[in-house]
């Protein structure tokens, strides 16, 4: 069965420098428990490819059921220098939820 | 020892919305109003303007709006604590006073935090062995030191616990970190101690979920967002703090918005790096221990909050000019919308190459088919795009290439793909790029100074 992660999660992201923060949160235990097994930082990286141009980072929080993602080199050289129209990487967690994943 | 305190948030940050904080001393009670001024880019346009006039250098909104909340503050003994000082919190305090004396208010204290601006420090700094490298790429900050439009360590909540001490009604900061503004109130009405790092971390987080405001109410809320009622008039967050350190998050009754697990939980993944060390200069707290529970509408309890001992070192935040920047763009209508902005894009390239323009960087951007999610976003079939915008960006040191670009788009209507619009406004100008550079120093190196005004 194919869903989309914005059917079961929802999110924020933000900058810190030149690198994004993508954090996604699941509605449901259920739900954590397949964003934790789905989205791993190799199927992050390759989602956002031409996006993020360096490492992914991934970190989780069981407590708030969420996953945080930290995209390095993905918003042109950060908030002040970047020529991005998304240089705070305001839309990528919807980006993000956007993704189908295979149940 | 009061049973509770409540702290409300007023801004998120300088621009935001302007009628917040006096809805927050109006529509309810409260003890303590917060408000949050500074980004990174804020100080080095503050620094500039202080530049041209010593009087000017932090956040103009606030006199004004002192001059409408000041009366109800003072009838209800609201305090009020600000990071808006910017590079010059004296001159702001000053301005507050003569709001208070035209508004015939006596006995009004007004604090003022300095010590956190290190520009003018530099060289001395690193002659005492401070390296102040870049804390992303490493390098040393000799190749940027001469250029520095602004240098500003982070100070915690401790110099505002130490202004609230001596009796201030109000705390104009300078480059003090967000989340400082929300835990000093505690530490102070509670009398924590700075090594109870699990109530340090406690507060710390009430900060981070107050300090960017109405996003922890429901705006930007990527959840539900159509559920959010009453947008016009939504209700900033509002901490009502315990002494053993639980925290509820919630918001005036009558205003709009709304605060659930959800809504706070995004707030709290806003920004952060590892959730375990989330660094203050007060505390390090682990953002993986925090148990969220609602107690009623509108009302989300924080508990179980552990912290770590802070670091030796304050975070620096310092901006340097880094050449300039301009930006354009142009609107292409059905049919073939894509091929010929693409078509737009090869010409101005091409036309700006054969003059001899060099840049650091030429983005293309289009608005309305990918620019957002990139290879993340759904293909279109050209011919369902009604229309579409593309953006064009460009960087460099060399002023003359990036002025020209300016004067090579509105060419493109005439002599370029057809069905365009959108050109308004005259040549896009050069801009000066404003480049930030994040670093870190020992404590010791600075010391934070309280002083009191007072209306006579």
């Amino acid at each position: 069965m194919k869903l989309r992660l914005k059917d079961i999660a929802h999110g924020r992201s933000g900058d810190k420098g030149d690198a994004a923060n993508v954090g996604i949160i699941a509605y449901d235990d259920e739900g954590y428990e397949i964003i934790k097994s789905h989205l791993t930082k190799e199927r992050v990286k390759e989602y956002f490819t031409g996006v993020c141009l360096g490492e992914v980072e991934r970190y989780e929080l069981p407590n708030l059921r969420a996953l945080n993602f930290i995209l390095h080199n993905t918003l042109g050289g950060g908030g002040t220098v970047s020529l991005k129209l998304d240089a705070q990487g305001k839309t990528l967690a919807a980006a993000l939820l956007r993704m189908e994943i295979e149940i | 020892m009061k049973e509770k305190i409540r702290i409300a948030s007023g801004q998120g940050f300088w621009g935001d919305l302007i009628e917040a904080p006096y809805w927050q001393v109006t529509s309810g009670e409260i003890d303590y109003l917060v408000m949050d001024y500074l980004a990174e880019v804020t100080m080095s346009i503050l620094q500039k303007q202080k530049n041209k006039d010593p009087k000017l250098g932090y956040a103009r909104d606030i006199p004004p709006l002192m001059k409408r909340i000041l009366p109800v503050c003072q009838e209800k003994g609201i305090k009020v604590i600000t990071n808006g000082g910017g590079v010059n919190p004296i001159a702001c305090a000053e301005a507050i006073l003569e709001v208070a004396k035209e508004l015939g208010i006596s006995g009004l204290k007004i604090a003022v935090i300095e010590g956190d601006n290190i520009k003018d420090r530099i060289n001395e700094l690193i002659a005492e062995g401070s390296e102040l490298s870049n804390m992303e790429t490493g390098e040393s900050i000799i190749s940027v030191k001469d250029k520095l439009l602004s240098a500003n360590v982070y100070f915690g909540a401790f110099p505002i616990v130490e202004a609230l001490g001596k009796g201030a009604d109000i705390i104009i900061t300078g480059r003090t970190t967000d989340t400082g503004l929300t835990l000093a109130p505690m530490i102070h009405e509670f009398g924590w101690s700075a090594n109870d790092f699990d109530k340090m971390a406690s507060g710390t987080v009430a900060g981070h979920i107050l300090e960017c405001g109405a996003q922890a109410t429901g705006g930007n809320f990527l959840g539900d967002w159509e559920s959010i009622e009453n947008f016009e008039k939504i209700g900033f967050p509002i901490a009502e703090a315990f002494p053993n350190g639980d925290v509820v998050i919630t918001k005036h009754e009558s205003l709009g918005g709304a605060v659930t697990i959800e809504t706070v939980s995004e707030q709290l993944l806003y920004e952060i790096g590892d959730p375990a060390e989330y660094i203050t200069p007060d505390c390090v707290a682990d953002f993986t221990t925090i148990q969220l529970s609602y107690d009623g509408k509108d009302r989300v309890k924080m508990s179980g909050v552990k912290g770590k001992p802070f670091t030796p070192f304050y975070k620096v935040s310092c901006s340097y000019e880094s050449g300039f920047s301009s930006f354009a763009t142009l609107t292409y209508s059905w049919p073939q919308a894509l091929s010929k902005a693409k078509a737009a894009d090869r010409i101005l390239r091409k036309r700006l190459e054969a003059l001899g323009c060099t840049f650091e960087e030429f983005r293309t951007e289009f608005v309305g088919y990918n620019a957002c999610h990139g290879a993340a976003a759904k293909a279109i079939d050209e011919d369902d795009i009604n229309e579409l915008m593309v953006r064009f960006a460009v960087r460099g040191d060399d002023y003359k290439s990036i002025d020209r670009f300016g004067k090579e788009i509105a060419p493109l209507i005439l002599t370029g793909p057809p069905a365009v619009t959108g050109f308004a406004g005259g040549r896009p100008k050069p801009g000066s790029v404003v480049a930030y550079w994040p670093a870190l120093l020992k404590k010791e190196m600075v010391t934070p100074v309280v002083s009191i005004m007072e209306t006579k």
